[in-house]
C-alpha cells in the first residue's frame, strides 16, 4: 500500500511541475477587484509585439511577460486610467500593440474600404434593377392568347 | 454574355495580383516601425556594467551624437555585429552606449573581455524595464541619437556594413560628427541576419 501512495505522489508532483513550467500565469497583487478586472481586460486587449497574432494575456514570450508586468505597475502602482495605459504602450511600441488601430494616414484605406465595397455593391444593384425595369414587357396578341388558353385547357 | 461579365474574371484576377504584389513587397512583418523616431530618448537611470556603484542616465549623453546598442550574450546576431561596432568605436567620436538587455552580468563581462569592448558605457537592464521604455522587443536593436538626445533612427537587427554605409554613416556626417573615412567591410548581398527572439 505504501509504495502505491508514493508512486501517486510522484505522479501528481511531476504533473504539477509541468503545469507550472508551461502556463503563462504571473502572480500579482491587486488592491481591489476592480483593478484586477482592469488589468485582465487590458492584457487581453494588447497585442504581443514579438508574436504576430497573440495578445499579451495569451503569450509566453518574455517580452509579453515584461509588458504584463509593466501594465500591472501602471494600473496598481501608478494608478493610470485605461486610456493612459493604452497611450503609454502606443507611445513605445506604436499602433502595432493595439488590435484596434486608430484612423490615420496609414490606416484610412482599411477603415474606409468596407464602405467603398458597400457603395460598389449598391451601385451594381441599382444598375441591375434599372436594366430589369427597362426591359420591354412581353405582350401576347389575341391569337396567341387563344392558343395559350387552348393549351392550358387541354387537360 | 455582356462585355462586363467577359472582363470581370480578368479584372478580379488583376486585383488579386495587385494585392498580392503589395502584400509581398511590404517586407519583414517582424520589423515594427519605431514609435520613438523624432522623440527625446526616454529618461532613465541604470547601473553600469563595468563601473561599480556608478549609474548612467540620459543626461550623460552630453551633447554629442550617440549610438545606443541593445545587446545580450544570448543573442548570436549581437556577436556577428560586434566587429562593426568595434570599427565604429575606433573611427568616430560619437558616444557608443551599450544596453545589456535581460542578461547575466557575469556572462556579459566575460563576453566583453573576450571579444573587446566597443562601448563608452554599458548599462545593465536586467529585467527589461529600460527595454520597455525604448519599445525594444528583441536584440540587437540600435538607436541613433542626435546631439540634442533625440532618436533619429532605429535599426532592428544587426548593424552590418550595409546599414553603416547607407543608414548610420550619412546621418552622422550630416550631424557633423567626426567620421574617419574608412573602408567598411565588404557589403555582402546576403540577407541581413534575423532579429533574435528573447531566450
Amino acid at each position: 500500500m505504501r509504495w502505491q501512495s508514493v508512486l501517486l505522489l510522484v505522479l501528481f508532483g511531476s504533473a504539477a511541475g509541468f503545469a507550472g513550467a508551461n502556463s503563462p500565469v504571473d502572480i500579482y497583487q491587486f488592491d481591489s477587484d476592480a483593478e484586477k478586472r482592469r488589468y485582465h481586460a487590458l492584457i487581453e486587449e494588447f497585442r504581443c509585439p514579438k508574436c504576430l497574432n497573440t495578445n499579451l494575456a495569451g503569450s509566453d514570450a518574455p517580452i509579453a511577460q515584461d509588458l504584463r508586468r509593466t501594465v500591472h505597475r501602471l494600473v496598481v502602482i501608478e494608478n493610470l486610467s485605461d486610456a493612459e495605459v493604452r497611450l503609454y504602450l502606443q507611445d513605445r511600441y506604436g499602433d502595432f500593440v493595439l488590435y484596434d488601430p486608430p484612423f490615420s494616414r496609414q490606416t484610412w484605406l482599411i477603415w474606409l474600404a468596407p464602405f467603398g465595397f458597400v457603395l460598389l455593391a449598391l451601385g451594381a444593384m441599382a444598375q441591375l434593377l434599372r436594366r430589369a425595369g427597362a426591359q420591354p414587357q412581353e405582350t401576347l396578341s389575341a391569337t396567341q392568347k387563344q392558343r395559350l388558353k387552348a393549351l392550358l385547357d387541354d387537360d | 454574355m455582356s462585355r462586363v461579365s467577359f472582363f470581370l474574371p480578368l479584372s478580379l484576377f488583376a486585383l488579386i495580383v495587385g494585392f498580392a504584389y503589395f502584400g509581398f513587397s511590404l517586407g519583414d512583418r517582424h520589423e515594427l516601425p519605431s514609435a520613438l523616431i523624432g522623440k527625446a530618448f526616454p529618461e532613465f537611470e541604470a547601473q553600469r556594467l563595468l563601473v561599480d556603484a556608478e549609474s548612467f542616465s540620459n543626461e550623460d549623453f552630453a551633447g554629442r551624437p550617440a549610438l545606443v546598442n541593445v545587446w545580450a550574450t544570448w543573442c548570436p546576431t549581437c556577436l556577428s555585429e560586434h566587429e562593426q561596432l568595434m570599427q565604429i568605436a575606433a573611427q568616430t567620436d560619437i558616444l557608443l552606449v551599450g544596453v545589456n538587455y535581460k542578461d547575466d552580468v557575469n556572462k556579459a563581462r566575460r563576453w566583453l573581455a573576450e571579444y573587446g569592448n566597443p562601448y563608452d558605457a554599458v548599462v545593465v537592464d536586467m529585467n527589461g524595464d529600460l527595454g520597455v521604455q525604448l519599445g525594444v522587443y528583441g536584440a540587437p536593436e540600435t538607436f541613433l541619437l542626435n546631439a540634442r538626445g533625440e532618436i533619429v533612427f532605429k535599426r532592428v537587427g544587426d548593424v552590418n556594413p550595409r546599414v553603416w554605409r547607407d543608414e548610420l554613416r550619412p546621418r552622422l556626417v550630416q550631424m557633423g560628427a567626426v567620421v574617419e573615412s574608412f573602408e567598411v567591410g565588404e557589403v555582402s548581398s546576403q540577407q541581413p541576419l534575423p532579429l533574435q527572439p528573447l531566450p
